[in-house]
């Protein structure tokens, strides 16, 4: 891996002066660890002198740079090289065996065989490291061949197999008996004990206490007498099988020696040909013993025209076989194995194709295992370990992390860069932390390489080179998938985005859209708690219920899918043999049948002395001298005769019966010894040549040998074989029948479960994690649908167009809509209290207005709510009037104390009543003037003594006061004509009971937010106010052609009459200072920073004696709020500033368009952290004392840790959903959605409740959130508010 | 905590008292399923070292010479899975490790192969294997922990557990099939840490849906 390092290095070092070029052009717009730190002018502390360490990264950087643009731009002819380069290193594993637990063969010769001995000799290299002592058993096989022939039509089908089975016991006899020079097989063969326990059953039937001797006598405990006695001779054969489907060898198979459709005990059988073994075991090999009992049988039964070979024995070693109780752990660590892969690559995120680089992923890491091997085969390390028992732990230790984490640093990369340059980016941030897990990684592999235990050698030096080849891969392969799939992405996004950000100007988003249509009235807000399901993919799986892990993953039925083919993996990869057996049975089925086919029809026809190729094979006894006992010259003089007139039974001799015992199950003989707790496993046995045996016996015999029933089975009628076909083919369909059965109730089955598990239309909302139709409840995936919440918002409505400013200090809320019309509101019970109404409302409805306003004196409030109603009617106010009226009523006399009880409620009216007011602007004097203030000021409250006051009323009821004041309000006009209304309202903040706006055409204004009057104006700039600071006394305004104006307000009047607003019950809340309306307030301009930046200014905060802007021109910068002294000019965005947050504790964090966020100290002025977390803006920006959340275009809200600058989390929102942060406590968070708000639960990232504000609002997307002091929340919503209360944080306020 | 109960007693978040223990009930239950699990598993990787080709009893024996092995290892995991999050809550230094599902997944790997390697790898020694296991264990620590308190609940409980084991011998009660008494010593507590450890990272990343899980019972209430 340093190697790999080192030399990337060395190749920057040699072309210093493009990487150079490279980085000069992309400094502004990739800044990276290394080098923006010496870009950064305000850096404090500029490393003078790096220290190796940083050089060393830094290079290490610089390289992972270039490789990643020669990556991206180069991705087909690097995927090719790297494709070839596996291969190339997975070539030597072809030489390898497959591994498995099959047995493995050695063949000697029988003549000059000796047992081998224990020490390895190093000359022999073909033999084999296992071939070494002596084997378990010898095994001879004694196999018989039998048949009646002729064959007659007297013979029944028992026939076929009673009388040559029933020759078994004098061969027995003739085997035990056998001597050679006073050895007997008593003394040479294996002797056995006791069957394990739990073998009762076969205790019946295999030998115990004695030689290991097994035949099919031992059905009959090798009694002739039980054999005769035995009615239903396959009924005994067939009642030791075992039920079902059995894998391993059958005692049948045992007892038969021969795979079981080849011994021809069956009634349908065509060959007529019976053939079984006798298998003996002998635990030492006597080459004379043997050699005399093969000719002794040879003698007896000489099997004519017999070609077996004789001079070769096969050792066969067993490797050790998995029983369960080894199959369960490796089983374990598989599905660790997969669940890990499985969570690891849910984790990739924000890519196109989440499938693809989560299969580059586990391809990488598997194709590295593969080439640690190939290449540990090439240079002569030959695996000794179980490959399948280490290979999990190997993909656990080479891990998945590396290519999360690549992932994961290029999609945080700025997404209007490059391809290749955010590849490039990507792999440069994460070099380092690539590099230094490489390397500890290497080191803790070495500890183990140096435990000096031969395993773990093996094993580390497994991983080692796994390590190295998993880099190479990571560094080509995937970062090159990575490269494709971010420029399809790129495509695919432009498609999608562009729509959604045209409309969104990014640092106040104004919909210009007038809202034509009002919303319908409705009785009450629709509020919707609800899981969302988009966010369920936010980080890692959040469910704990079984039932819901098991629906969403498919658990259920994936884990029945899986079982099924592991299980029929077992069944192939265990029995091959036995599947081979049964194929081969097939084969040799079908042939015969052929052969057999034609004989009937043809049986007459000559093709017997036609010399067929076919009869060279066939045993023609007839021709050849027989100089033998006499049931066999019996059998032959019987045979003549029978064989031109019926198909007579012919035992043939073929190669294919030398090594018969191969067509058996290769757990045959490790089943035969594990009955004896003998285990085969890393041992072997040696097989000895077969001695060929053939039984003819004559007609008369086989029906001498009858019992009383056989004659019962009925002799199969002529077309037998007919029949026999109908019979296999019926049970073909009686089994197809039977599995299509099984598969429609395993079906049947698996709906139910699935119905079950997922009760209502799960699957059939379509996107899954799309948006949610509105109308139905929003349930999610799984047709879960929450019931409805408590939370239930209040709609503030009254603007007409879309709400374009908000401010709130705690108490009062002031709203501005695009019309410019501004509405303070109360911010605890949602009352309007004041309208300060704008020219454009004005003017539709300008005749008459005069009168109206004359008469307001002595117009009853009734008759003023009449009239105003219907001056609403033509003044085509956006809103409907009943709407209006309704709403604002509704809301307000629950809550409305009696307060005058002899006067009627006057509110509904009161923002129909400045609908309504006349264009006074045009008669007054246009001028404006500080002087004339204070007279203005006695004017306006000159009516006020008229009202009777309560003594010391409240301050809602003061509140309330002032707004019966409104009406008899008409001096206040001439100052509003002073006031600016051709221009709109672009900033607006409200502190105490004062509202500072800042209007387009660069003039502040200062309206008293209860009494809806102006109390001040400067217009000594000229360019759009937009954005305004207001803190203690000063305001700050910053305007569009980049300069900055520091304000002071002053209030003249006496310190002692400063009141303190608010119930003394709120005692936790700041209280804000009000100014009375006897105050005489001046606002004049104390400094004018002209060039604070050179591009419009963005974004203004102040907290703390600081006042933060940020601009268009990437920079951020801290003035000190007292002397307006510029303190920081903070560099290190790539992009406009688009986000700022600061707050008491001087912590600044701020946001732009390249997606970055920067965190700075504002006391020092040095970055302390410099994170990429979104593709595109970040919109908003909010810290708690640990963590930074930051909302970006891309809809993610992403969590970073506040003082290391790692993400902790991220939450992809719907898209199109708004950008607006709050934080409501230390772990509650408030994001807007469409139409909605959600609170998160930031220490887990959970969703705790969506609250919709209203049923049809899809579309409408909350843009500002503003958390109030009391933990309610209040939002836009197109043209309304809507307060927002959590009660559970209330109470905890409290 | 408090926080917790406090938002819990008002609104939407009545029923969450209640189902707190009954997701606190849901979680030892897992954590038990867990631990048994792992138990079985486990001692049958020990076991194999003995068994031959055929043994057609293992599983019985598994389940018959001492039964009350997994349950108790399950109860143990439930408490140490309880444990671990509660602590971290109580000293105010929540896990920060990485805390997802793959990396948890990934130490369970890891302390599966520990057990595999002290079963499966011959060893010379005991010396050997207890430092090899040592710090195998400590390794596994530093990747999936890291905390200074996972840390030494690991160790407190490694001790009292080999003690009581050790007891338990000691007594007659338990014994072990292998009769190297030596050998037996020398990982136990190697294996405990690990698994405590294991548990611990099982029991936080299943606390992490504490919320979840009480807001899907409000709802269903």
């Amino acid at each position: 891996m340093y190697q790999t390092t080192m030399s990337s290095t060395i190749s920057y070092v040699a072309v210093p002066m493009s990487y150079d070029r490279i980085i000069s052009l992309d400094a502004r717009r990739c800044p990276r660890p290394g080098r923006t730190r010496r870009l950064d002018g305000h850096q404090l502390t500029p490393a003078p002198r790096m220290t190796v360490r940083e050089r060393l990264r830094q290079n290490i950087s610089a390289a992972f740079y270039r490789h990643g643009l020669l990556c991206a731009s180069y991705p087909v002819p690097i995927i090719l090289f790297t494709s070839a380069s596996i291969l190339t290193c997975c070539y030597p594993l072809l030489k390898l065996p497959l591994p498995g637990t099959g047995p493995v063969e050695f063949t000697t010769g029988v003549r000059d065989y000796s047992i081998p001995s224990h020490e390895s000799q190093g000359d022999l290299s073909e033999r084999p490291d296992w071939y070494r002592g002596p084997p378990v058993a010898y095994i001879q096989q004694v196999l018989v061949k039998a048949a009646v022939s002729p064959w007659g039509n007297s013979l029944v089908p028992v026939d076929v197999f009673r009388s040559p089975l029933g020759r078994v016991f004098s061969l027995l006899d003739e085997i035990r008996n056998h001597v050679y020079t006073d050895r007997s097989l008593e003394a040479l063969c294996l002797q056995v004990t006791d069957l394990l326990p739990g073998l009762r059953r076969m205790q019946a039937v295999l030998p115990e206490h004695g030689c290991l001797l097994v035949s099919p006598g031992n059905y009959w405990q090798n009694r002739r007498d039980l054999f005769d006695a035995d009615p239903d001779l396959l009924k005994t054969v067939h009642q030791h099988e075992p039920k079902g489907l059995h894998t391993s060898a059958t005692l049948r198979d045992l007892l038969f020696g021969v795979p079981g459709k080849q011994t021809g005990v069956s009634l349908y059988s065509k060959k007529r040909v019976v053939t079984y073994t006798v298998t003996i075991a002998l635990s030492s090999y006597d080459a004379r013993f043997v050699g005399s009992l093969r000719a002794r049988l040879k003698q007896l039964h000489p099997s004519a025209n017999c070609t077996l070979r004789e001079d070769h024995m096969v050792h066969v070693h067993f490797k050790e076989e998995i029983g369960i109780a080894e199959l369960i752990p490796l089983v374990t660590t598989y599905i660790i194995l997969f669940a890990y892969i499985y969570f690891s690559t849910r984790k990739i995120d924000m890519v196109r194709s989440k499938w693809g680089l989560a299969l580059a992923a586990v391809v990488t890491v598997l194709s590295s295992l593969l080439m640690s091997v190939g290449l540990c085969t090439l240079f002569g390390l030959t695996p000794t370990l179980n490959g399948g028992e280490i290979f999990p732990y190997l993909v656990v230790v080479i891990g998945l992390e590396n290519v999360l984490v690549l992932t994961k640093s290029v999609v945080s990369t700025p997404v209007d860069l490059e391809v290749k340059l955010r590849i490039a980016q990507g792999l440069s941030n994460e070099s380092w932390s690539i590099m230094k897990n490489m390397a500890t990684e290497l080191c803790i592999i070495l500890i183990g390489y140096f435990t000096f235990v031969p395993a773990i050698q093996e094993f580390c030096l497994f991983a080692v080179v796994g390590l190295v080849s998993d880099f190479f891969l990571q560094m080509f392969f995937f970062t090159t998938v990575l490269s494709i799939d971010i420029r399809r992405m790129e495509l695919a996004d432009l498609n999608r985005r562009l729509p959604a950000e045209a409309g969104m100007p990014p640092p106040k988003p104004g919909t210009l859209r007038p809202r034509e249509t009002p919303p319908p009235p409705r009785p009450s807000p629709h509020t919707i708690t609800l899981q969302t399901p988009a966010f369920r993919n936010l980080r890692l799986p959040k469910r704990l219920r079984v039932v819901y892990f098991l629906a969403r993953t498919r658990l259920a039925q994936r884990i029945i899918m899986v079982g099924t083919v592991i299980w029929i993996g077992i069944l192939v990869y265990t029995d091959p043999a036995g599947l081979r057996t049964f194929l081969a049975a097939q084969v040799s089925e079908q042939s015969p049948l052929g052969e057999a086919g034609l004989p009937p029809h043809l049986g007459v026809a000559p093709v017997f002395p036609g010399g067929h190729p076919t009869s060279t094979l066939s045993v023609l006894p007839a021709p050849e001298p027989t100089p033998l006992p006499e049931n066999q010259s019996q059998g032959h003089r019987a045979a003549r005769p029978g064989v031109a007139p019926v198909s007579s039974p012919q035992i043939t001799w073929g190669s294919e019966d030398e090594e018969l015992w191969r067509r058996l199950s290769f757990r045959h003989w490790p089943s035969l010894f594990s009955y004896y707790n003998i285990t085969l496993a890393k041992r072997y046995i040696s097989i000895l040549p077969v001695i060929p045996v053939t039984l003819h016996l004559s007609p008369q015999e086989a029906i001498d040998t009858r019992h009383p029933q056989d004659t019962q089975h009925a002799p199969p009628p002529p077309p037998s074989i007919k029949t026999s076909d109908l019979q296999t083919d019926l049970t073909l369909y009686k089994v197809a029948a039977l599995g299509l059965f099984a598969g429609v109730l395993l079906v049947l089955l698996l709906f139910c479960l699935y119905r079950v598990l997922c009760p209502r239309n799960y699957g059939q909302n379509g996107v899954p994690h799309g948006r949610r139709r509105r109308g139905d409840l929003p349930c999610d995936e799984y047709g879960y649908s929450p019931p409805i919440s408590e939370i239930s918002p209040l709609l503030l409505r009254g603007h007409s167009m879309d709400i374009e400013c908000l401010a709130s200090d705690g108490m009062l809320l002031a709203s501005c809509c695009l019309a410019g019309q501004i509405r303070v509101w109360d911010a605890q019970t949602g009352d309007c209290l004041t309208v300060i109404p704008n020219k454009g409302l004005r003017r539709s409805s300008s005749n008459g207005c005069w009168e109206h306003r004359d008469g307001w004196d002595h117009i009853s409030a009734f008759e003023v709510e009449g009239i105003a109603t219907d001056f609403r009617e033509p003044g085509g106010a956006m809103g409907g009037p009943d709407v209006d009226i309704f709403a604002i009523r509704r809301r307000t006399t629950p809550a409305r104390p009696a307060l005058f009880g002899d006067q009627p409620d006057l509110t509904p009216l009161i923002d129909t009543n400045f609908g309504a007011l006349p264009p006074s602007q045009a008669l007054s004097g246009s001028g404006f003037d500080f002087g004339s203030l204070v007279e203005k000021a006695y004017q306006e409250h000159e009516p006020s003594p008229v009202l009777v006051f309560p003594p010391s009323p409240p301050a809602s009821q003061q509140r309330r006061r002032s707004l019966g004041d409104q009406p008899v309000l008409p001096p206040e006009l001439p100052p509003q004509s002073s006031a600016d209304w051709d221009s709109s309202v672009w900033a607006m903040e409200l502190r105490g009971n004062l509202i500072a706006t800042g209007r387009s055409t660069g003039k502040l204004e200062l309206w008293d937010a209860v009494e809806g009057s102006l109390r001040c104006s400067n217009e000594d700039g000229v360019s759009g106010i937009t954005a305004l600071a207001f803190l203690n006394n000063r305001i700050v305004a910053a305007r569009l052609n980049g300069s900055l104006d520091f304000f002071t307000v002053e209030i003249n009047k006496p310190l002692g009459l400063l009141q303190y607003r608010g119930p003394p019950g709120r005692g936790s809340l700041p209280p804000s200072p009000c100014y009375s309306s006897e105050d005489v307030i001046s606002c004049h301009l104390t400094r004018s920073v002209q060039c604070a930046h050179q591009k419009p200014i963005t974004v203004l905060k102040a907290a703390a004696g600081r006042v933060v802007t940020g601009s268009q021109d990437h920079t951020v910068r801290v003035y000190r709020l007292e002397d307006s002294c510029c303190l920081f000019t903070l560099q290190g965005h790539s992009g406009g500033i688009t986000a700022i947050y600061i707050d008491q504790t001087m912590v600044l964090a701020s946001g732009g368009q390249d997606g970055a966020i920067c965190v700075w100290d504002v006391l020092t002025g040095s970055r302390v952290s410099h994170v990429y977390g979104h593709r595109g803006d970040v919109t908003s920006l909010v810290c708690t004392t640990s963590c930074i959340i930051s909302s970006g275009l891309d809809d993610l809200i992403c969590i970073w840790d506040r003082s290391t600058g790692i993400k902790l989390y991220s939450i992809q929102q719907e898209v199109g959903c708004g950008a607006s942060l709050g934080v409501i406590s230390e772990n509650l968070l408030v994001t807007g959605g469409q139409g909605c708000v959600s609170f998160w639960d930031l220490n887990y990232g959970d969703l705790l409740q969506t609250v919709y504000l209203g049923p049809s609002s899809e579309g409408q997307s909350v843009r500002q959130l503003l958390v109030l002091d009391n933990a309610a929340i209040i939002c836009d919503f197109g043209s309304e508010l809507s307060l927002v209360y959590v009660p559970s944080v209330l109470e905890k306020l409290d | 905590m408090s926080e917790v109960s406090s938002v819990s007693r008002r609104g939407p978040y009545v029923s969450m008292i209640t189902s707190r223990s009954v997701n606190l009930l849901i979680r030892a239950a897992m954590l038990f399923t867990v631990g048994v699990f792992l138990a079985l598993v486990l001692n049958l990787l020990q076991v194999q070292r003995n068994v031959t080709l055929f043994p057609p009893d293992v599983i019985s024996s598994i389940f018959s010479s001492a039964w009350w092995v997994p349950p108790c290892c399950g109860t143990a995991a439930a408490l140490i899975g309880l444990l671990y999050p509660c602590m971290d809550r109580r000293l105010g230094e929540p896990h920060k490790l990485k805390r997802e599902w793959s990396n948890v997944m990934r130490c369970v790997a890891v302390f599966v192969g520990i057990n595999h390697a002290s079963a499966k790898v011959d060893f010379a020694n005991n010396v050997q294997l207890s430092l090899t296991l040592a710090a195998l264990s400590v390794g596994l620590w530093w990747t999936f922990d890291r905390s200074r308190s996972g840390f030494g609940l690991g160790v407190i409980i490694a001790i009292l557990a080999t003690l009581a084991t050790q007891l338990l011998v000691y007594n007659g009660v338990f014994q072990y099939t292998s009769p190297d008494f030596l050998y037996i010593r020398s990982w136990l507590p190697c294996i405990f840490f690990a698994g405590v450890i294991t548990v611990g990272n099982i029991g936080r990343q299943l606390a992490l849906y504490e919320y979840k899980v009480s807001q899907e019972k409000s709802h269903q209430d």
